[in-house]
């Protein structure tokens, strides 16, 4: 009798706990964006010397702040492990999670997560000294490579090179840091993880030239932000503002004319309709009129986010390749606003 | 007569001490060059201590402290002392000791954290230091409210009215004590801060701050806690806490009731059979699975939580050892004063069980002080977390040692000072049986 009361009250507090109110609810009411991002990866999330975040994740998350409040500084940003970020999405602990993470089946499905469309297409790609010479991932064959253990990047490594008939012998190596220092010490030949996690250690070296990133890419990372499963409003939202982004670059938006071509319609209205001066398209998924020019103006559009956090001119230097606008042949599309 | 005298009537001269004894030749030559082996032994490690130091002070001093990215660094060094020198870029540091102290704090606010760190040193003095006066220790007991406080802000009426519950507590379980007797006290004393806790503080203080006055400080998250601040709350609460718990754990262990020992015995042997990592795993991350969604449990909290059950359990143990090697006649002594089990205990049994295991009692508070860095890997910033987001700066990219030697150094001076305070208490105490 007890135990079966015990058990009502505890199935009673899932029950009622599971029921979310709306997010965007809960964001309004708080006054500011919460946000999961990485505890520290280059280019994309990190903390400068007054606590700022800044980087490529960082920025969509501002870009959505930018939206809801007007203020792309309404955001707070929570640092998750690769190990935790998708039970503390899940319990709520942030709003929104931009974390380089893979869009995946089984993340989608099984874990209950909503992907909200791709910001960056990485894949896994092979650097070398050098002068070994190397040209083609293709000339491998019998070389040692740095590898993290445990990883899809170990998986894969082993499919490439069975597919290719080749052999290798790995070295194994527990994380990511480790891993450039026994590259730069020579303790192997090749070093493989994913391309953007190749250009940053290659721009940590004291040389950077006397490296080189092969051009073969073996795997598909397609990164992304995401949400929790059920408040598809949220999740909306989420991906227009990833949308909004990348039409802006289509069209030409950028942080420096949009408050003008905002300022009376356009001969563009499809630039009229995002921008609020032609219909309330806004309205249907419940952000004020002017959202789109609000973020463009504070964070950019993506090409430019692209370009301030990695692009060919920081440190890091990643030409777009795939990453480019479906326009120039890259695979950044998004879908008409209308 | 004759003057033969057959004892000297003058003293004669002191005479200097033979060459090799009490100057630094003959220390030199008693503990360096007693033999050949210990000759030979002690030239190799000579050259190998010259060898370390060739290697590493020009890496220490021909350094950079004014770049502001790791390639300038890079440029410049070779630049001032020549070229093909490697130096440590301690611009780093420079640019970023005050996050690796604070975290994310707000800047105009640091002086709550120094207040709050120089508070709890004075807390700790009269714990520290018997010689102090007595009175001292009423600040002691409020500092954990006051200290909270600081840190976190918000209206100071959570923690005074948890404070104020547990006075009453008290109270209560010393006006029933000497009425109904121990058990009743304890029983209803305990439910009553318990309920107090659970439904009373929040709703007053809300209360109180609203319609009273407020008494608030600005409120600063749980995410902005980092660095050394992070890893000092997180050892120091889990020290404070541990020790209390880890002698009751100890003596429970030690009880003839069967419910009270097995529970103490089985909490023991559970936590110290799992690592630190899955029980700050299970505080990130499993607890989330078993709270109802959208509860706010502090994160911060949860570790401190956790780090505390941990060190309990190895304090318990430490502790057990003490009281094992007392000699049975003290607790039989404790038995024929007369003294009921509590008393016998605090009177007789512990000053003599926590002397001896002082040794044991520091060393595991320093290690549970270092194994707060462990928190790095569940996503908190403290000073490990930080440096890795330091390094994911594309100006500091790449930098490895220089962050690691900083926050090894900071980490040696509060060790070394537990460690002194350690041995100068057991000097006092003389704690070997000689």
């Amino acid at each position: 009798m007890k135990i079966r009361f015990l058990i009502a009250a505890i199935a009673a507090v899932f029950v009622t706990g599971s029921a979310y109110s709306a997010t965007l609810d809960d964001v309004m009411a708080r006054g500011n964006l919460e946000c999961g991002v990485s505890t520290g990866l280059v280019g994309f999330a990190s903390p400068d010397a007054e606590g700022e975040w800044e980087g490529f994740d960082v920025d969509y998350c501002r870009a959505l702040a930018a939206a809801i409040f007007g203020d792309s500084n309404a955001v707070e940003f929570t640092p998750v492990s690769t190990k935790n970020r998708f039970t503390a999405l899940a319990a709520g602990e942030f709003d929104i999670l931009a974390r380089n993470t893979t869009w995946t089946f089984s993340r989608d499905t099984d874990l209950k997560q909503t992907f909200l469309g791709i910001n960056f297409y990485d894949g896994q790609g092979f650097m070398v000294r050098a002068d070994l010479g190397v040209s083609s991932a293709s000339e491998l064959d019998g070389a040692s490579v740095c590898i993290q253990t445990g990883t899809t990047t170990e998986l894969n490594l082993a499919d490439f090179f069975r597919v290719n008939g080749m052999s290798y012998e790995p070295v194994p190596i527990e994380d990511n840091a480790e891993a450039k220092e026994q590259f730069f010490a020579q303790a192997c030949d090749a070093y493989t993880t994913d391309r953007s996690g190749l250009a940053s250690t290659r721009a940590a070296a004291e040389n950077p030239d006397d490296y080189v990133v092969l051009p073969e890419v073996v795997s598909k990372e397609p990164l992304g932000p995401l949400v929790r499963h059920g408040d598809d409003q949220w999740a909306d939202i989420g991906r227009w503002v990833l949308n909004a982004l990348i039409i802006a670059e289509e069209k030409g938006l950028t942080s420096a004319n949009v408050r003008e071509m905002a300022s009376a319609p356009t001969n563009d209205p499809e630039i009229n309709r995002l921008l609020g001066t032609e219909g309330t398209y806004a309205d249907m998924v419940g952000l004020p009129n002017d959202w789109a020019v609000n973020l463009i103006e504070q964070v950019g559009n993506y090409g430019e986010i692209f370009e301030r956090n990695i692009g060919v001119n920081t440190p890091i230097g990643l030409t777009r390749g795939v990453n480019d606008l479906w326009t120039n042949g890259g695979l950044i599309y998004a879908p008409p606003y209308r | 007569m004759s003057d033969h005298s057959f004892v000297r009537t003058e003293m004669l001269d002191s005479q200097a001490p033979p060459m090799m004894e009490g100057s630094v030749l003959g220390w030199i030559r008693y503990n360096l060059f007693s033999g050949p082996l210990n000759s030979l032994l002690t030239i190799l490690s000579g050259l190998l201590v010259v060898y370390l130091l060739a290697s590493i002070l020009p890496w220490v001093f021909l350094s950079s402290w004014t770049a502001t990215s790791l390639r300038e660094c890079r440029e410049v060094i070779p630049l001032t002392y020549g070229e093909g020198t490697t130096g440590a870029c301690w611009a780093v540091i420079r640019e970023r000791y005050l996050q690796l102290f604070y975290g994310f704090y707000p800047k105009e606010l640091y002086w709550r954290v120094n207040l709050t760190f120089v508070l709890m040193l004075i807390a700790l003095a009269p714990i520290l230091f018997p010689k102090l006066p007595r009175q001292m220790l009423y600040f002691s007991g409020v500092y954990p409210f006051l200290g909270y406080w600081l840190l976190w802000g918000g209206t100071i009426w959570t923690p005074f009215l948890t404070l104020a519950g547990l006075i009453v507590g008290y109270l209560v379980f010393n006006f029933l004590n000497e009425r109904r007797g121990l058990l009743i006290g304890t029983i209803v004393g305990t439910l009553l801060i318990i309920f107090w806790f659970l439904l009373g503080v929040i709703p007053v203080a809300v209360f109180l701050s609203e319609n009273v006055t407020p008494l608030a400080i600005e409120i600063v998250e749980s995410e902005q806690f980092g660095g050394f601040t992070l890893s000092v709350i997180i050892g120091a609460t889990g020290i404070a806490a541990s020790l209390p718990i880890g002698i009751l754990l100890a003596l429970g262990r030690k009880s003839d009731l069967l419910i009270v020992k097995s529970l103490c015995v089985g909490f023991i042997e559970f936590i110290r059979g799992v690592p630190l990592i899955t029980l700050l795993f299970v505080a990130s991350t499993l607890l989330n699975y078993f709270l109802p969604p959208g509860t706010n449990f502090d994160i911060i909290l949860r570790v401190v939580i956790m780090v505390t059950l941990f060190a309990s359990a190895y304090m318990a143990e430490v502790i057990r050892g003490g009281l094992a090697a007392l000699p049975k006649g003290q607790y039989e002594a404790g038995d024929a004063l007369g003294l009921d089990y509590w008393k016998s205990m605090r009177l007789i049994v512990l000053p003599q069980a926590l002397k001896i295991s002082i040794p044991g009692i520091v060393s595991t508070f320093i290690g549970l002080f270092k194994d707060t860095t462990l928190v790095s890997i569940i996503g908190l910033l403290d000073p490990i977390g930080l440096s890795r987001a330091i390094r994911s700066d594309t100006a500091w990219n790449g930098i490895v040692w220089e962050l690691y030697a900083f926050v090894a150094a900071v980490f040696f001076v509060f060790c070394f000072a537990m460690s002194r305070y350690s041995i100068y208490l057991e000097k006092k105490l003389e704690t070997g049986h000689r």
